[in-house]
């Protein structure tokens, strides 16, 4: 299952970084977003996905999966979401400012 | 077990939430901020007695013991610098008072500004890694926020590169500190620190130090600083004054704490990494401060050339060179914010930042002018100044430890550094006075106060320097010694 979940976590990365590196704002946006979740994705696998019973601490606990980087994502998750909306809120007001929302439009060092 | 280390990152926060729900009482609002800042500096300055006292000052919060839960830890650096952070963002919030607009102070620059300490402040003193990533977001969302504050055309196009630069690097420091949690089963910065002191810092953890001085880099401007000049001329002054002081400066820190603390035994590799770009920061740097002819690209550049030159020290890695980059360290967050303020002042008043359409300002700003040339000797470092001292260290260091090439570029870089600022000295002091007292843009209220405090503290720093130094000392006990910071941690 960590295997397949490697693989997803690659995909994600890949078309996040694909889609960063093109030149509408929401596209950046969703790439944005869908690298974080590639993250999330890749801290799950990397210490194991679920064994057994919940993670509480009694004298089988030593076979559970570490609960730790679920607690990470769980924080990481709540940050990106927060960012990804203030983002495409950003996104909306550049293009209605610029009147554009193709970044090749916003390069220049003019300060007006 | 000590309670007080929690509050140079909880005034900040808890007043900051507060200011939320007093949005329009402005004068309320900047009694209440300045206060906030005061008090933080004041836990500060009780933790450095503390912590000069006793050593290493450390609370476990819940009271669960490391490495299982959260601590915070103090150390002398860690405490000094928050501090400094404090003392900065209350000069720029005085400069807020007067310079700034009713309708940018009712959309919470207040609030925000003391959320950006509580996050800087909370940065220096963590001692978990997953933690320091969490302040971390917590001081980038409210930059993000302070930058576009105002929504003018080049502040929305600067915080959309800014933004994107650093959700890229945050998800990279989440990366890195996933595989350290998996090579080491711990995010306890201590912790990580003993095991990789018994296991011996193989291949895959130094790959990992090298993504997490990535992402330091990213954050700090530490070569990758392609978006900082940008960014740090977009917003109002005593924003870009804060951004100057205190962010790339948290990137630093961390760079200092990962790098003596966790990833010291491939010195040849990590160490010289860090080496190699300090010196094309610097270089780099200088070639962008001697370029621009705009006040406020000259001082981004100059921003960018210090964070070469104190991980110079750092990438030296010995007792003189690390000493000198804590105490450099500790002069550029004061001096930097002194003279963001003198050059948005100036910017102010002219009503541009092209040198070539300003002139003669000393006829009507006497001391200002003289403020600023103050300013641009503490930043080259001329002697009864605070970076005098701090740049003699880090040379010494580096000509120590043989690096003659970088001591020649860091010297060579000192001079257009200095002639940079000089530059705009010369071109927006002297000559011919081109307004007349009506035609100036802006009084420039409000910019006096801030300014003589910074300035009386980079004198302060440098005349007595004599009574600071034990403090450095101690500041850079553990980072020669990890040992005691673990044993503090841990034990």
């Amino acid at each position: 299952m960590e295997t397949v979940m490697t693989i997803v976590a690659g995909t994600l990365f890949t078309s996040g970084v694909y889609l960063i590196l093109s030149k509408t704002l929401l596209r950046i946006v969703m790439g944005l977003s869908l690298f974080t979740h590639g993250v999330h994705i890749m801290l799950m696998s990397i210490n194991g996905l679920k064994r057994g019973a919940a993670p509480l601490l009694d004298e089988e606990a030593a076979s559970y999966t570490d609960p730790v980087p679920q607690a990470l994502i769980l924080t990481s998750i709540v940050i990106s979401f927060s960012l990804t909306a203030f983002s495409l809120v950003l996104a909306y007001r550049t293009y209605k400012e610029h009147g554009t929302d193709d970044v090749e439009q916003l390069r220049g060092q003019e300060h007006e | 077990m000590n309670n007080i280390v929690v509050l140079p990152l909880f005034i900040p926060l808890f007043f900051g939430a507060f200011l939320f729900f007093i949005r329009h009482r402005l004068r309320l609002q900047q009694w209440i901020a300045g206060a906030a800042a005061l008090a933080s500096l004041g836990a500060s300055l009780v933790l450095i007695g503390q912590i000069a006292e006793d050593g290493i000052q450390v609370l476990h919060m819940g009271g669960w013991e490391a490495p299982y839960g959260i601590p915070l830890v103090a150390d002398m650096l860690a405490a000094i610098l928050a501090a400094v952070a404090s003392i900065v963002t209350f000069a720029c919030l005085l400069f807020t008072f007067h310079f700034i607009g009713d309708e940018r102070k009712s959309h919470f620059v207040y609030p925000l500004m003391l959320i950006l300490l509580s996050g800087v402040n909370g940065s220096f003193l963590t001692g978990d890694i997953f933690n320091l990533f969490v302040f971390f977001e917590v001081m980038l969302l409210s930059s993000y926020v302070l930058l576009s504050l105002g929504g003018s055309r080049v502040q929305l196009r600067e915080t959309i590169k800014y933004m994107i630069i650093n959700i890229v690097a945050s998800s990279l420091f989440v990366i890195a500190i996933a595989y350290l949690y998996s090579i080491t089963g711990t995010l306890n910065i201590a912790h990580i620190a003993e095991r990789v002191l018994e296991s011996g810092q193989d291949g895959l953890t130094t790959t990992v130090s090298l993504l997490l001085l990535t992402v330091f880099g990213l954050k700090a401007g530490l070569f990758l600083f392609y978006w900082l000049p940008g960014s740090y001329s977009a917003p109002p002054a005593p924003v870009a004054a804060l951004f100057a002081a205190l962010l790339t400066k948290v990137g630093v820190y961390a760079i200092i704490r990962m790098f003596t603390l966790v990833f010291t035994q491939q010195p040849q590799i990590t160490h010289n990494v860090i080496l190699v770009l300090a010196a094309l920061t610097m270089i780099l740097g200088a070639i962008g401060a001697i370029a621009y002819w705009r006040i406020k690209q000259i001082l981004a550049y100059n921003v960018i050339i210090s964070i070469g030159f104190i991980l110079f020290g750092v990438g030296v890695a010995t007792e003189t060179g690390l000493t000198g980059s804590v105490y450099y360290l500790v002069h550029d967050m004061i001096a930097k914010a002194l003279i963001f303020i003198l050059g948005g002042a100036i910017v102010a008043i002219a009503g541009t930042d092209k040198l070539r359409e300003i002139s003669g300002l000393i006829r009507y700003r006497p001391i200002l002018g003289w403020l600023f040339f103050l300013s641009a000797l503490a930043l080259a470092g001329v002697p009864p100044l605070s970076g005098f001292i701090g740049k003699l260290l880090i040379l010494q260091g580096g000509i120590q430890a043989n690096h003659y090439v970088l001591a020649a570029v860091s010297l060579l870089t000192s001079l257009m550094v200095l002639y940079s600022v000089i530059k705009i000295f010369i071109n927006s002091f002297w000559g011919e006075t081109l307004l007349s007292e009506g035609e100036q843009k802006s009084s420039g209220r409000g910019t006096l106060l801030p300014s003589f405090l910074l300035a009386a503290l980079v004198i302060a720093l440098g005349i007595g320097a004599g009574s600071f130094m034990p403090y450095v000392e101690q500041a850079v006990e553990p980072l020669v010694n990890p040992q005691i910071y673990i044993d503090a941690v841990l034990y």
